[in-house]
């Protein structure tokens, strides 16, 4: 089987599986059931100033059959009086001095941060990870998600540590923010060793209609919280793609945000991750799921020839292009296996009210499989994606693959639309139905109005 | 060796008749509502003889709707908590789920559909508004599911509505034609109570309509009479012995079954005579009760059954034998039924003919006739201008349900001859809107 071994910025771990700050990692007694179970590394729970919290922490977006599709918090940083945890990150080191501990920070001023980068130091921390990124309560305080949206006291910050940092330091970024690579650059700037995201991004996850209060509820009140889970794993995706991407950057990246099975860490380390960390799915689960993170990582591996972590990290990078380098030649269109269908007719509702037009029932009734009407069909795959059926409707390829033009080089030659109703405008070859159409058509009786 | 034992209490009756249907409880609903696709122009709804919209009702009951799910169904159908437990599914709505397509399980509709309803019921919930009662009166005879669906169709179009009913409870062949694993009386009587309560119809119970005066009455005092009897008493087949002791009609058993349930004592040896769903449904109740032997005998062929095929199965799974083509020919015993002398038959162009020399006798203890029931010849003959087919069911218009040229409407089981009780509550609310036309145009 494949090694799974990872240095992350020269902290060590036998796997790319952390646990991420949060709390899993509130205390030596689930870090060490942790890393007996296998994970590779833990992120403590933030230290700093121990907070007091509220009751009734924790909201979740569930989506039918599925429990904490997305899941929401407004715990704040550790509950723990700092000599306490520093006693129990000795005690873990001692035991399991290959793993990764990796000591959560959040302290206000410049000598609190020396303070307590010396103390997690003494500790036995193979590094440590500032959190820039909570975006409840802990901002409302100046810190947190305060900091990781202006990358100047970001970059400030870092600089402090890094004038007594013997141990890698990650800088980990909040999403509450436009453009994550500002805060990146801040970070590198700062001349931290790596960086991790996403952290949470605020929300609202829901709201008791009988009661018009949000969850989740304290004493009949609630506040805005930190958003993560499954539902967050596409918006961690792009930023990790984004930071990966940028040549200002070009930092190590532990990749946060609803990864659940090995699948999720595939991908996050394709766009450029080289360890991932995982929260939610182990708050749902818990720390048993990483039989199925590593077994399936290192299997996937073996199958794709990849003998490190480093050599297949980034590897879906260069396929990731702005939109106007991709090909305008392209041509997909729709097919349906009529072996397959079991005439939902799910294809044909999906495109003729969210799509184009492009797909049609039979006249007879009776006969439940619609056809795609190619002229219309604009590839957009919603189809699909709609279809219950695995591999019922494919795209299929229709130009020949010699052509391959942009949207950058139609600029330059002059053939893209410039003026409102320009002959060149992409949609005008589609039949598009007349509006009075839409009234005069024999819908199904249980469409009507009653 | 039976696989049940005679229940000796009620407790035992309700474990050897656990329902096929249970109620669901709310995380169920939850879980099984969150698989429906939400088909296009679903073929659930084209199934469903009351045309229920399904893949609303079950999208109402995911977002926690659940009154708005009921609504959904009574406003195709008055009988939607009974349906759902008594409909055979498999056939109709379940059946046409594209997920069987797919060979999946196909979404649970009917124990859906009776979650929804089942919420309304219990909490005495108001779902409709009725307009004030206008002039026009209409009368129904018979408080079973045609006459219910009718009533209440009636009513919400503000027309006053008196139900004459022979027995002192409505709900008509649910309580004595359907298995009480389907249904209970209790959980019935539930629905056909609401209904009367929040519908605002008279039923006049113990009031069969079996002369002349009556119908005359009928005629005078109201602008429309809707029809909606069901069938009779089991019929007689004809052959010697039927008056013995121990030979009963199919529906008259389960009714008395549904009544007295543990009370019931069921001998050794039944042997139930028919191939279809009342059959099964006698034969399986009479091997849930604790009979030792239950043989069903048809006279032509395992194919010809008029039963659906899950109903067979059902019978076949709790014990119960199958001898086909064997016609009875006489009931053998001196006051007491003690067997049936049978003779082979085979099937000559369609027709049943017994095979001369084949003749053979099977004990047995009781006889269940389960072989057809009879019409209300009695009361259609009382009525000017009636019309039947040779088999004794009732002509009506196919649209309208209007009897002829009378001021009669008829529908359910008097006029199919003998169908589900989604047939009977599609038919009566059907013949609602004819009635509505009549009297608009009077």
């Amino acid at each position: 089987m494949t090694q799974l071994n990872t240095n992350f910025a020269g902290i060590k771990s036998p796997n790319p599986f952390w646990l991420a700050s949060a709390p899993p990692t509130n205390s030596g007694y689930q870090i060490m059931k942790a890393f007996d179970a296998g994970w590779g590394g833990a992120v403590w729970k933030t230290l700093g100033v121990p907070v007091v919290n509220v009751s009734s922490r924790y909201g979740a977006l569930n989506y039918r059959d599925t429990r904490m599709m997305g899941f929401n918090n407004i715990e704040l940083i550790t509950d723990r009086p700092l000599k306490d945890n520093l006693r129990e990150i000795e005690e873990v080191k001692k035991r399991f001095p290959e793993h990764a501990v990796i000591a959560s920070l959040m302290v206000e001023t410049r000598d609190q941060w020396h303070q307590i980068m010396q103390d997690v130091t003494n500790a036995g921390a193979d590094g440590v990870e500032l959190n820039f990124g909570c975006p409840h309560g802990m901002c409302e305080r100046g810190m947190g998600s305060a900091v990781g949206q202006e990358p100047r006291v970001l970059k400030t910050i870092v600089e402090w540590v890094m004038e007594v940092a013997t141990i890698p330091v990650i800088v980990k970024l909040t999403p509450n923010i436009t453009d994550i690579t500002k805060p990146a650059l801040a970070a590198k700037e700062g001349g931290a060793n790596a960086i991790s995201l996403i952290n949470t991004i605020q929300s609202i996850v829901g709201v008791d209609i009988d009661r018009f209060v949000p969850y989740p509820v304290v004493d009949g009140k609630s506040t805005n919280g930190g958003y993560c889970g499954p539902a967050v794993k596409p918006i961690a995706m792009n930023m990790v793609k984004n930071c990966a991407q940028h040549p200002g950057v070009q930092l190590p990246i532990s990749g946060i945000g609803g990864v659940e099975n090995w699948r999720d860490a595939v991908e996050f380390i394709l766009l450029g991750a080289s360890t991932v960390q995982v929260c939610t799915a182990v708050m749902h689960y818990g720390f048993g799921i990483i039989r199925e993170l590593t077994e399936g990582l290192s299997r996937y591996m073996d199958e794709k020839g990849f003998s490190s972590i480093e050599q297949m990290s980034g590897k879906a990078l260069p396929n990731v292009k702005h939109w106007e380098d991709l090909n305008l030649q392209y041509k997909v269109v729709a097919h349906i296996n009529e072996e397959k269908c079991i005439g939902c007719q799910l294809c044909f509702t999906a495109c003729e009210d969210g799509a184009h037009q492009a797909i049609r029932l039979n006249s007879n009734p009776a006969i439940r499989i619609p056809a795609v009407f190619e002229e219309n069909c604009v590839g957009c795959n919603l189809c699909s994606l709609v279809c219950p059926v695995e591999n019922c409707i494919t795209m299929e390829r229709r130009d020949d693959g010699s052509e391959n033009i942009n949207w950058k080089e139609r600029t330059l030659a002059g053939t893209v639309p410039v003026s409102f109703n320009d002959e060149l405008a992409g949609g005008l070859h589609h039949t598009v139905p007349m509006p009075m159409e839409a009234l005069q058509k024999d819908l199904p009786r249980h469409y009507k109005v009653k | 060796m039976a696989e049940f034992n005679a229940p000796a209490n009620e407790a035992e009756f309700d474990k050897n008749f656990a329902q096929l249907k249970p109620h669901m409880t709310k995380t169920q609903a939850y879980l099984e509502s969150s698989r429906c696709l939400f088909c296009y122009d679903a073929p659930c709804i084209k199934a469903c003889p009351t045309a229920i919209d399904i893949p609303l009702f079950i999208r109402q009951i995911h977002s926690g709707n659940v009154n708005g799910a009921a609504k959904t169904i009574y406003e195709s159908n008055y009988l939607g908590n009974t349906c759902g437990k008594v409909c055979p599914t498999e056939v109709l709505c379940e059946g046409a789920c594209v997920f069987v397509e797919a060979n999946e399980k196909p979404l649970e509709i009917g124990r859906l559909q009776t979650y929804a309803t089942q919420q309304v019921l219990a909490n005495d919930k108001d779902l409709f508004t009725l307009p004030e009662t206008g002039k026009n009166k209409v009368a129904i005879i018979g408080a079973g599911p045609a006459g219910l669906a009718c009533a209440c169709e009636l009513r919400l179009h503000g027309v006053a509505v008196d139900i004459y009913e022979a027995k002192t409870k409505a709900s008509g062949l649910i309580s004595h034609g359907v298995a009480p694993y389907k249904i209970q009386n209790e959980e019935a009587w539930g629905e056909t109570d609401y209904l009367e309560r929040k519908f605002g119809f008279r039923i006049f119970y113990g009031h069969p309509v079996t002369e002349v005066t009556q119908t005359k009455y009928l005629e005078d005092n109201y602008d429309a009479v809707f029809i909606g009897t069901g069938l009779g008493k089991t019929s007689q087949m004809g052959i010697p012995g039927e008056h013995l002791q121990n030979v009963f009609g199919a529906v008259e058993l389960i009714e008395k079954l549904r009544d007295q349930k543990n009370k019931l004592h069921f001998p050794g040896n039944v042997i139930v005579l028919g191939g279809g769903n009342t059959a099964m449904d006698a034969a399986s109740e009479a091997a849930r009760m604790g009979a030792k032997e239950v043989t069903l005998v048809y006279r032509r062929s395992k194919n010809e059954m008029g039963a659906y095929e899950f109903e067979y199965d059902l019978a076949k799974s709790v014990g119960v034998k199958a001898i086909f083509n064997a016609a009875p020919v006489e009931i053998l015993g001196d006051e007491k039924a003690k067997g049936i002398k049978f003779i082979r038959t085979k099937e000559v162009q369609g027709k049943v003919e017994p095979i001369a020399g084949t003749e053979f006798v099977l004990d047995c203890d009781w006889v269940v006739k389960a072989t057809g029931q009879e019409k209300h010849r009695n009361l259609f003959s009382l009525i000017q201008g009636l019309h039947t087919d040779a088999a004794g069911k009732l002509l009506v218009d196919a649209a309208s349900y209007r009897c002829m040229a009378t001021k009669y409407f008829a529908g359910g089981d008097a006029v199919s001859g003998g169908q589900e009780v989604v047939n009977a509550a599609a038919e009566g609310k059907q013949a609602a809107f004819g009635i509505l036309t009549f009297l608009n145009k009077e």
